[in-house]
């Protein structure tokens, strides 16, 4: 998922809850929209901004392993697919960072945290793309299981997160299909593109069920930010529902899930599916992926270097208001 | 870091001509007309709108959350401001 | 790419002039090589913006020359009549059949170079545009007014960014006036007529580079001037060649990049 293990604020059995903090409660489970200047409580807002900021976190970096291959796109109209989804990851993480600032948080504080390595990003985008096969796999597997978690956020009680992936739900909706109608290609393609293709698999899948986060069934964490709405599934549960809907996607495409265990279990009516290494989730998480170096120093310096152009645009706002003010004065 | 951040801007699209501007997200920008050539490039790439307007949102004053009961309960009881309140036989045809 | 760029195969005798096809093509490909070198400069940029508004903003210019270059790119490999494809034009020539002029190959820099490289050829590329859509040629005048509705905003956009910057700190004041002094000799090329734009104009499918001189001029003192920078005071035609083939050594670089998987699994499709 974009967002990943994001503490929540502990949660308070019914005694501990404040008359404000039951009727909160209330409102959510009435299924009514939270909006910015209501009431709520501090624990709903600050995990919120975690999770939010993240996933903005998680758009940004993420257009980095796909933008790698923009300037080596094959064709020109794959040219433009790539660039126009790339660009559209800014535009989410631009509509999910105006989210979080309805929060009380400004987005410099939250791209600070991210530079500063205090907020993390979704683990995947620290995984290289090596061939083009990967602006398939990352298209059907990443945005993929994306996609997984954003659908049912659209029902998220916060009004303004809510907002923002009904927009974000509605423009991605071509970015897992592109991403399949690449690995198509390259599936049916070349010998060479075929085993690009299966390359791409086998070096993405476990990565892509990480996004979901380790199991989180018991999780009091996961809990809270379950009544409140801020998360709608277990991390399992949306893992399972990915493995079921891309497993036979596979294998339209010829291509094999490179995972021994796989298997239909009829009496559950679910596959069954080798789990990912969690040590190397954590490796990862902790900054060790094969390119948290990488991803961390492009966002910083795209930031440092822009100094100087964002401050130019303030320091011209500032005199053009100066000689507007003038000339009214003036005018008088 | 820069400690100058751009101001947040609301954006407001018409879809449509004929149609109301729409708040659709915000944006930073370092003043008003940047604001509208932003919104442009951030909130029309699909063709979605024929006009823009931006406010600051510093700008906008908003009624209070509190206030939502006594402001808007009111209109509740009004249900004859609703056509639907009105029993119109069907021999009379479309009203 | 039907749906991106859609151009209607109406009669046009113009192209059909053997004796003009020669020309035609080059002058096609100069038209399209423009766009799609300067459209793979900004897409550089994807990601790596500045603020996530302007990173934004780039990836729409650099699409909207992706498409002109898609549009440019067809009309030649059809004029040549040879099979190729728009495609096999962008992906499988070398640099000495590549006809951009010098300043769109140009490394991009930092924003200032970015931009002031921009408002520079929009300037250029606005009136040029203006002037084809009363061109004698139907397919080439059709081309012309759809890219100049989106070339205009990308004039408005850059000239608006040059007068800010120009005008804003400090820093960004010598920025711009740095990039300026950089990119200025390369400019000219864009207004040196050769030959091809000789031919071009006398068929009366482009107006004469020269021509179009004035209207630049204007426009580009008048930003200048509000963006308070100084013209360098050397001339603006100094690098020249680009349009016929003779490129900067950072042409070979875009194209390795750009070429890649065309060049190293050759009839693989995409």
């Amino acid at each position: 998922m974009y967002a990943q293990m994001v503490k929540s604020e502990g949660m308070k059995s019914s005694e501990e809850m404040s008359p404000e903090d039951r009727a909160f409660q209330d409102r959510i489970d009435r299924g009514e929209k939270i909006e910015p200047k209501e009431w709520m409580p501090e624990g709903y807002r600050k995990t919120l901004i975690r999770q939010i900021g993240q996933h903005a976190h998680s758009e940004i970096v993420g257009q980095l392993p796909e933008g790698n291959w923009i300037t080596r796109a094959p064709t020109l109209e794959r040219k433009a697919i790539l660039l126009a989804k790339v660009q559209d990851e800014a535009g989410h993480g631009l509509y999910l960072y105006s989210a979080a600032e309805t929060l009380g948080v400004s987005r410099d504080e939250l791209l600070e945290k991210l530079h500063s390595g205090a907020m993390k990003y979704s683990s995947i985008f620290n995984y290289p793309t090596l061939t083009w096969a990967d602006m398939g796999a990352v298209g059907w597997l990443v945005d993929g299981a994306a996609i997984m978690n954003q659908v049912p956020l659209q029902r998220t009680s916060y009004g303004p997160y809510s907002r923002a992936m009904i927009r974000i739900c509605k423009e991605e909706s071509f970015h897992q299909r592109q991403g399949y109608a690449i690995m198509m290609k390259m599936a049916q393609g070349t010998p060479e593109q075929h085993e690009m293709a299966q390359d791409a698999l086998n070096r993405f899948w476990f990565p892509a069920l990480m996004m979901f986060g380790p199991s989180d069934k018991d999780s009091v964490h996961s809990a809270q930010s379950m009544a409140w709405k801020i998360k709608m599934n277990t991390n399992d549960e949306l893992r399972q529902k990915f493995v079921d809907e891309t497993v036979p996607q596979a294998e339209y495409l010829g291509l094999t899930v490179p995972d021994e265990m796989l298997k239909w279990n009829d009496e559950r009516g679910h596959y069954d599916f080798a789990e990912p290494d969690w040590q190397e989730f954590f490796e990862v998480i902790k900054g060790n992926g094969p390119c948290n170096q990488e991803r961390l120093e492009a966002r910083r310096r795209a930031w440092d270097e822009g100094a100087w152009f964002r401050d130019g645009l303030t320091a011209y706002a500032g005199k053009a208001a100066a000689r507007r003010a003038g000339a009214s004065v003036a005018a008088e | 870091m820069s400690k100058k951040e751009w101001p947040l801007w609301e954006i407001f699209i018409r879809g449509q001509h004929g149609l109301n501007h729409r708040h659709v997200g915000s944006l930073h920008a370092p003043d008003a007309e940047m604001a509208v050539n932003n919104a442009r490039d951030v909130y029309t790439r699909r063709k979605e709108g024929v006009s823009i307007w931006v406010v600051k949102s510093t700008d906008i004053t908003a009624s209070a959350p509190s206030a939502k009961g006594p402001l808007f309960d009111p209109a509740e009881s009004k249900v004859y401001r609703h056509p639907t309140f009105f029993d119109i036989p069907d021999d009379v045809g479309h009203m | 790419m039907a749906a991106i760029a859609e151009i209607t195969a109406a009669p046009d005798p113009v192209l059909a002039d053997d004796g003009l096809k020669p020309a035609l093509f080059d002058w096609l490909c100069r038209m399209g090589d423009n766009c799609l070198i300067l459209g793979h400069r900004l897409s550089e940029w994807c990601g790596h913006g500045p603020a996530l508004e302007e990173d934004i903003a780039l990836a729409n210019t650099a699409l909207d020359l992706i498409g002109h270059t898609q549009m440019w790119l067809a009309l030649a490999a059809e004029v040549e009549g040879k099979g190729r494809s728009a495609d096999d034009l962008a992906f499988l020539r070398d640099a000495m059949k590549f006809r951009n002029a010098k300043l769109v190959e140009l490394p991009s820099g930092d924003m200032a170079v970015t931009l002031m490289r921009e408002f520079l050829f929009d300037a250029w590329h606005f009136e040029m545009l203006t002037g084809l859509t009363e061109s004698a040629s139907p397919r080439v005048a059709e081309i012309a007014a759809k890219a100049l509705k989106e070339v205009s905003y990308h004039l408005e956009r850059s000239s608006d960014l040059v007068v800010r910057l120009g005008d804003g700190s400090d820093e960004s004041h010598r920025r711009m006036q740095d990039a300026l002094n950089r990119l200025w000799p390369y400019a000219g090329e864009l207004f040196t007529a050769d030959k091809v734009d000789e031919a071009a104009a006398a068929a009366g499918i482009a107006p004469e580079l020269a021509a179009l001189r004035a209207a630049w001029d204007k426009t580009v003192g008048e930003v200048l001037g509000e963006a308070t920078l100084t013209l360098p005071e050397i001339r603006f035609d100094v690098h020249q060649g680009g349009k016929q083939g003779r490129h900067t050594e950072h042409l070979g670089y875009i194209l390795a990049e750009m070429q890649f998987l065309q060049r190293a699994y050759p009839g693989a499709e995409w």
